[in-house]
């Protein structure tokens, strides 16, 4: 190629945002944290059919130990409490995916006891239609995730604490 | 002696095995469970409500969303009741693949159930078995409907639309391949010593407290009692059938399991019967005031234009009265409640879900146990929250 290796052939060069973006997306550990009909579809993305794991997404059950939540399912108002409990109980970097048409606008249900749409409380960075999304479609969300999640930058410096992180806007 | 005193612990609604958003507070002696209190709505998105605003054919896209593991028989319960407000004579063709969709949803309702079960007592291996057999059904479904989970399939008086020519085969291809797949589940639980170490003797409830509490399915016939509402109380033409109702004998957790296995083989055998019973035939009633018209008269006529238009912006009028349907849904009976003051939508719909009833019994199920096994109550019960909040 006419490029000057010094390093030689075993060494890939690279920026430390890219490393650690390469690293966040690898590893979405999601909260199993099903709410209605939606979280079935979730089961089965995460099952054999599937297989959420090859692309290193494990379903954690606690808060403190993952990094995106999906709401998979109908928000009520005497849910959204906990929801919010729980979105602020797992740690930085955390994306938050709305699966499904509850969770993106209420769907169906417009009524005196449902949210409508989960981001009128929380930063939705995916949002996945359908009533229930096909287990293709969240896993074409997930990916999504992991290409918006490649675009940060300042990744490595914010978790060092120097700045913020920069999210640029969805092309 | 010191005197002990007790704690109160919360479980949920975000806990990986309350099956979606139940809370319980627990009230704990150590680790022996003094008192259950569950805590519903979480889920309670306004049903019952939402159907006073619609016509009597907008209400079914939401029943398939209350208990979202076996929508094909929440439909099929509230267009029996809506049958039979309006006396409306289904098709055989129509009934009988109304009678194959509800086995193969009890099916996938018992896989689930399994899988989650099993899961959360921890055999996961059963969890990916069963959901590998879940894609089949969920399959089948969208071969005739499009949708995966909310098929919305039947229509008052019949179904939206004949089933595909594959049909037959693949639900067919299903049913052979089905009781080996269920004797390898069979082999990793049954004899499983962990299993029964969890399940034996857990959870009991004798019949009489069972009948006290109204429950109704496999947790009834679990205590022993022989109750099956489609052999007792026969609808869509299940007198037809020979299946075995099976009950169980200790009340326990692994009892209720067994009776759910040998529902899911009976299930296959209905399904069987009703492939040799299906000719072909119309699927929707005649019944041009209540059904919609074909689709090739929409498509072709400006008469079956008019006719759609018309069932579907107006529904038709019911006449004035009440009625109360129940079916065997996978969870036990589930009812439909419906009064009409004679216009196009319900004056009032009540639904009976079986998990709501189902669920009362889980302090007598529970107290005195290890909060250990609370986990496998909660699995035994087999609770979906769509269906206890509405």
């Amino acid at each position: 190629m006419g490029v000057d290796n010094p390093l030689g052939d075993n060494v890939i060069t690279t920026s430390l945002d890219l490393l650690v973006n390469w690293s966040r997306k690898s590893s979405i550990w999601p909260m199993t944290f099903g709410l209605a009909c939606c979280a079935i579809e979730m089961m089965a993305t995460g099952a054999s059919h599937n297989d959420l794991d090859r692309f290193g997404i494990i379903f954690r059950a606690s808060p403190r130990q993952s990094d995106c939540i999906i709401i998979a399912g109908t928000v009520t108002k005497k849910m959204l409490p906990v929801i919010m409990t729980v979105y602020e109980q797992m740690p930085e970097p955390k994306w938050v995916i709305a699966m499904g048409a509850c969770a993106c606008s209420g769907g169906i249900f417009d009524t005196y006891s449902v949210v409508q749409g989960i981001d009128e409380a929380l930063p939705v960075d995916v949002y996945i239609p359908g009533c229930p999304p096909r287990p293709e479609a969240l896993l074409f969300g997930l990916l999504k995730l992991q290409d918006k999640i490649m675009k940060e930058r300042n990744s490595f410096g914010n978790a060092i604490g120097l700045g913020e992180r920069y999210i640029p806007e969805a092309a | 002696m010191a005197a002990t005193e007790t704690m109160t612990l919360n479980m949920g609604p975000q806990h990986p095995s309350t099956h979606g958003v139940l809370r319980l507070v627990l009230e704990l002696d150590g680790e022996v469970i003094v008192k259950v209190t569950p805590h519903i709505g979480f889920l309670h998105r306004g049903v019952e409500k939402l159907s006073e605003y619609r016509t009597y054919h907008q209400i079914l896209p939401l029943t398939d969303r209350l208990d979202y593991l076996a929508p094909m028989s929440n439909n099929l319960g509230y267009i029996l009741s809506v049958e039979k407000l309006m006396a409306v004579e289904v098709p055989e063709r129509a009934e009988t693949i109304r009678i194959i969709m509800a086995e193969l949803t009890r099916l996938e309702s018992h896989l689930v159930w399994l899988a989650c079960h099993a899961l959360d007592i921890g055999a996961m291996t059963v969890f990916i078995y069963a959901f590998r057999e879940r894609e089949t059904v969920m399959e089948i479904y969208e071969l005739i409907s499009g949708a995966r989970m909310t098929s919305n399939f039947f229509r008052v008086g019949g179904l939206s639309q004949d089933v595909p020519e594959d049909f037959v085969k693949k639900v067919s291809d299903f049913i052979d391949v089905m009781p080996g797949y269920l004797d390898q589940y069979e082999g990793l639980l049954t004899t499983n010593p962990i299993w029964l170490k969890r399940t034996v003797g857990n959870g009991v409830i004798s019949a009489e407290d069972a009948i006290d509490i109204g429950l109704t399915g496999p947790a009834l016939r679990g205590s022993g009692v022989d109750w099956d509402l489609r052999r007792d109380n026969p609808y869509c033409g299940y007198d037809k059938y020979q299946f075995k109702v099976p009950t169980g004998e200790n009340c326990d957790t692994f009892d209720r399991y067994k009776v759910r296995l040998i529902e899911m083989r009976e299930a296959c055998k209905i399904v069987r019967q009703a492939l040799d019973r299906l000719k072909p035939g119309p699927v929707l009633a005649d019944c041009p005031q209540v059904c919609y018209p074909p689709k090739e008269n929409v498509y072709n006529s400006i008469e079956g234009l008019i006719h759609h238009f018309k069932i579907a912006s107006e529904g038709f009028a019911a006449p004035e009265g009440e009625v109360y349907q129940g079916v065997e849904a996978p969870k036990g009976e589930l009812g439909f409640y419906i009064v009409s003051d004679g216009g196009n939508k319900p004056e009032r719909l009540r639904i009976r879900p079986p998990s709501f009833v189902n669920l009362q019994a889980i302090e007598q199920m529970s107290v005195g146990t290890m909060i250990a096994d609370l986990v496998a109550v909660i699995g035994t019960l087999d609770i979906v929250l769509g269906e206890i909040d509405r």
